[in-house]
């Protein structure tokens, strides 16, 4: 098969913190086939045309959540689009909005990292610990698809790029990491909704969210974050109210 | 660990740089519209507690130019309103297997069935 070559535009952000103040745009001309992605072409600057330009990844293949940056203003992960995409016109590539710039398109994620899932209890809070001889938790199928995609989320941050509530107020706990709240709530084995819904039931937390609904349209594994949270703005509701209806405030 | 000097993008002007965010502020920036009909039709509940004659200066009122005006935009943004609504609906329900495309298709159609019968209704009552 004989590739065609034609040259594209890339046009990068740039940000060195310690000679620039504000970032800039550089725009290098690069040769790219068919079958090239955005994240190939950023590679291709980084060994032929400028040393110095820094931005993550690793997987090339949507499974690591390294590489997510604004594709002409839409949060992608750079190895799963694709550079024939955008031709004739040129391809714009920034850090992922909403987030400190440490470097080029490299972001500063600590906040997520540090702050935002941690504060979920990203792990499985069983009832009563079991011994190894105990056994396994069991669980059926039917269980099991009830948080199934939920869990599929890789951590690349494009739903926190893409959520303008998170980059209003980063006090809200945004929409991978309240997805992975309800991932455990939503698990038969699990017993600590009521420990993580003290965040989920805030203003930080489900409340934050006003349903724009762009994080689930920019999620790169379909794991619907909106549908997570705005879901839990339902059973928040309720819990609400039964309080007053219940004996012992529902406790 | 020294900390790291970082740049901070600012927010000002975010909705109008994605269509999906102009859709989006479209939504909520028409919604003060809906609380300004609702309490246009409480004014007229409210003259009809009064009597026959502020009734009727309420109905005067109600087919000034700049009512029917007013009452044309509205039903604009509420059209715009009802469909960007039930599109969203999927993410509200709880999980259930029905595809998120069936849902909404249900609830325009809930919702295009419910005009029509208050429109026969309405027609029915004041012919």
């Amino acid at each position: 098969m004989t590739e065609s070559v034609r040259t594209i535009a890339i046009e990068c952000l740039r940000y060195n913190p310690e000679t620039d103040e504000a970032p800039h745009y550089q725009t290098y001309d690069v040769p790219f086939t068919d079958d090239m992605s955005v994240l190939e072409g950023l590679q291709y600057i980084k060994d032929e045309l400028d040393g110095s330009l820094t931005f993550r990844w690793s997987c090339r293949m949507a499974i690591c959540g390294s590489c997510g940056s604004m594709v002409n203003g839409v949060p992608q992960l750079s190895c799963h689009t694709f550079l024939r995409n955008y031709y004739p016109g040129k391809v714009r590539i920034e850090p992922l909005n909403h987030f400190p710039i440490l470097r080029d398109l490299a972001i500063d994620q600590t906040d997520f990292v540090r702050n935002k899932l941690p504060a979920i209890k990203p792990y499985l809070i069983a009832k009563e610990d079991k011994t190894l001889a105990q056994g396994e938790f069991l669980q059926t199928p039917g269980e099991m698809h009830k948080y199934y995609h939920y869990s599929e989320c890789i951590n690349c941050l494009l739903c926190y790029a893409a959520c303008p509530q998170y980059g209003l107020n980063p006090e809200f706990a945004g929409p991978a990491a309240i997805a992975l709240m309800h991932r455990y709530n939503a698990d038969s084995r699990d017993a600590g909704r009521a420990e993580r819904m003290q965040l989920g039931n805030s203003d930080e937390g489900v409340w934050g969210c006003t349903l724009v609904g762009y994080c689930s349209e920019v999620c790169p594994k379909g794991v619907d974050p909106a549908h997570a949270i705005n879901q839990n703005k339902v059973a928040s509701t309720v819990d609400y109210f039964l309080r007053f209806l219940t004996p012992h405030g529902g406790k | 660990m020294s900390q790291v000097r970082t740049y901070t993008r600012p927010m000002a002007g975010w909705w109008r740089k994605n269509p999906y965010f102009v859709k989006y502020m479209i939504r909520e920036a028409s919604a003060p519209l809906f609380y300004a009909y609702a309490l246009w039709l409480l004014a007229g509940l409210v003259a009809l507690a009064r009597g026959e004659a502020a009734y009727n200066t309420w109905r005067s009122a109600s087919s000034h130019p700049l009512s029917i005006l007013l009452h044309a935009v509205v039903v604009v943004f509420a059209i715009y309103h009802t469909w960007t609504w039930f599109r969203v609906l999927p993410k509200t329900t709880p999980d259930i297997d029905v595809q998120p495309r069936v849902l909404v298709a249900a609830g325009v159609a809930v919702a295009v069935v419910c005009c029509a019968a208050l429109f026969a209704f309405a027609w029915w009552a004041t012919r």
